[in-house]
């Protein structure tokens, strides 16, 4: 009987929590649309989450590209289409990698950074500061994070492209001498700006998966210390795994299998 | 029959299986001071939480300024919290902005006051708790007692009709205690209005108190002024004025 208790209790969690977060998300947009949006945080938000994070978007889409390219080139000279490898690493980049991988650094990053210093807020009565001055904490915390990310996001995505790209056209070129102008010759006759716009819209989704679960996650912190690093592990977790989810959807949505 | 600004209804509040108020039922005074005293855990902090909406009861009426706030949307209890400081017991400023700012805020986001009448605000406020010129350091500058004021400061500074102190001198030398316990006072009678304080100080309590009810096991077992209490035959209200370990509050 436990094991039927446990599977319908972490049932009904699961419910709970995607009920809780969903509620945020339309609180949020409530401030959002019609504008209510506090300019000043936003943009203060969007260089501490955002800004701060292109280094290491920069170093994981560089080192993903040329690995990426280093497995495909050579296999590609071998069997005589050299002439594609460029299409093949802008192809995956633009539409997979580029958006996926500056998703999970920033969910790795800033994700884990809402939580924790909302959580932090929660523990030392900050947010019920702000409820008792007649102040919407989705207002005041949440939606600067969110319309942030939401920004700061796709340009990270356009970031980790470009240099996905540069990246894997170097190794093409060192290890399997693929010239640069056949690497973009190649890239030309395979994507279009449509790629990089459904590359981006995704990182528009996968923003919003990241500012409103670790925000839930801060906010629906209880305990002390203790409870923020719970929450701060939770909205990693959580947000990485949507992502995926949603990768998923979004592939099948976007390009409908094209 | 003195006016009154608040009264708890037959409220019953519960943390998961624990009881922590069961047909509690409280009057506060309009225009007084009321303390909140009893055991840790009694559920004095809640009190002061439900008297603003931060805390909705299980059953029973929350009505304060003549309005059950239990039944009242969020937009209209936002109204009501406006209406009302709360001082947090560990102040609770938000560390990421200074003094000035933390007690700028309500008055930024509440009001249409321009940026220099919302400076000469601050400026005022800081220096009726005695930290004039402190508006740009970061509280984590500032000692215990600043703190509190700061804190105090943050409440005062709308002119709310009713001001919630939770544990105001708590951790706090006897001097600055004496300090905080007097600007209680001040406060209240230039607001104009009505203080509701939790604490376990019971010298302060006494210094400040217009009427105090005692807490325990989630009912209010003592209520009266001062001199009320101080008199009062119950053996609970007696064995937690004296601190005695004997009697009929279990240790």
């Amino acid at each position: 009987m436990k094991v039927f208790e446990k599977v319908g209790r972490d049932t009904s969690d699961v419910f709970s929590y995607a009920g809780g977060v969903i509620e945020l998300l339309g609180d949020a947009l409530r401030f959002i649309v019609p504008p209510r949006i506090r300019i000043g945080e936003t943009f203060n938000q969007a260089f501490l989450l955002g800004v701060q994070s292109w280094p290491i978007v920069l170093l994981t889409s560089l080192f993903t590209g040329m690995v990426f390219s280093l497995e495909s080139a050579v296999q590609a000279v071998q069997y005589g289409v050299g002439n594609l490898v460029g299409g093949i690493v802008a192809y995956t980049t633009l539409r997979e990698l580029g958006p996926m991988l500056s998703a999970v650094v920033v969910a790795g990053r800033t994700g884990a950074a809402i939580a924790a210093e909302l959580g932090s807020m929660v523990v030392t009565e900050q947010i019920e500061a702000l409820q008792s001055l007649g102040l919407s904490p989705t207002r005041m915390l949440v939606v600067p994070r969110l319309v942030a990310l939401a920004l700061m996001v796709p340009l990270l995505t356009v970031l980790a492209d470009v240099v996905s790209i540069l990246g894997g056209a170097w190794v093409a070129h060192i290890y399997a001498h693929i010239s640069y102008d056949s690497f973009l010759q190649s890239m030309r006759s395979t994507v279009d700006f449509g790629d990089l716009l459904k590359g981006l819209i995704k990182s528009v989704v996968f923003a919003v998966i990241i500012a409103i679960v670790g925000a839930y996650q801060g906010l629906s912190t209880r305990g002390g210390a203790a409870g923020v690093g719970k929450s701060t592990t939770n909205a990693v977790v959580v947000s990485i795994i949507l992502i995926f989810i949603f990768n998923f959807a979004l592939s099948y949505l976007l390009y409908g299998g094209s | 029959m003195p006016d009154i600004w608040a009264r708890l209804e037959n409220v019953s509040v519960r943390y998961g299986p624990k009881i922590v108020m069961e047909n509690l039922t409280l009057d506060i005074v309009e225009g007084a001071i009321t303390c909140i005293i009893g055991l840790s855990g009694a559920g004095k902090s809640t009190t002061l939480r439900l008297l603003n909406g931060l805390k909705q009861p299980d059953s029973g009426r929350v009505i304060v300024g003549g309005r059950d706030i239990t039944t009242l949307h969020e937009r209209e209890l936002i109204e009501i919290r406006r209406s009302i400081g709360f001082s947090f017991q560990f102040a609770a400023l938000f560390d990421s902005l200074t003094v000035g700012e933390n007690i700028a805020l309500p008055l930024r986001e509440n009001t249409k006051m321009s940026a220099t009448e919302i400076t000469q605000a601050v400026a005022h406020t800081l220096e009726s708790v005695g930290l004039a010129h402190l508006e740009n350091r970061y509280p984590a500058e500032l000692s215990g007692g600043m703190v509190k004021r700061a804190g105090f400061a943050r409440a005062v500074v709308s002119n709310p009709h009713a001001v919630l102190y939770d544990e105001p001198t708590t951790g706090l030398d006897p001097i600055i205690t004496h300090v905080l316990t007097d600007l209680i006072v001040t406060l209240r009678r230039r607001l104009n209005g009505t203080a509701v304080v939790v604490s376990h100080d019971l010298a302060s309590i006494f210094l400040m108190a217009d009427y105090i009810a005692m807490l325990f096991e989630g009912a209010i077992v003592a209520y009266g002024t001062t001199e009320e209490i101080r008199r009062s035959e119950n053996p609970i209200v007696q064995q937690f004025l004296q601190g005695s370990e004997v009697g009929p509050i279990p240790i």
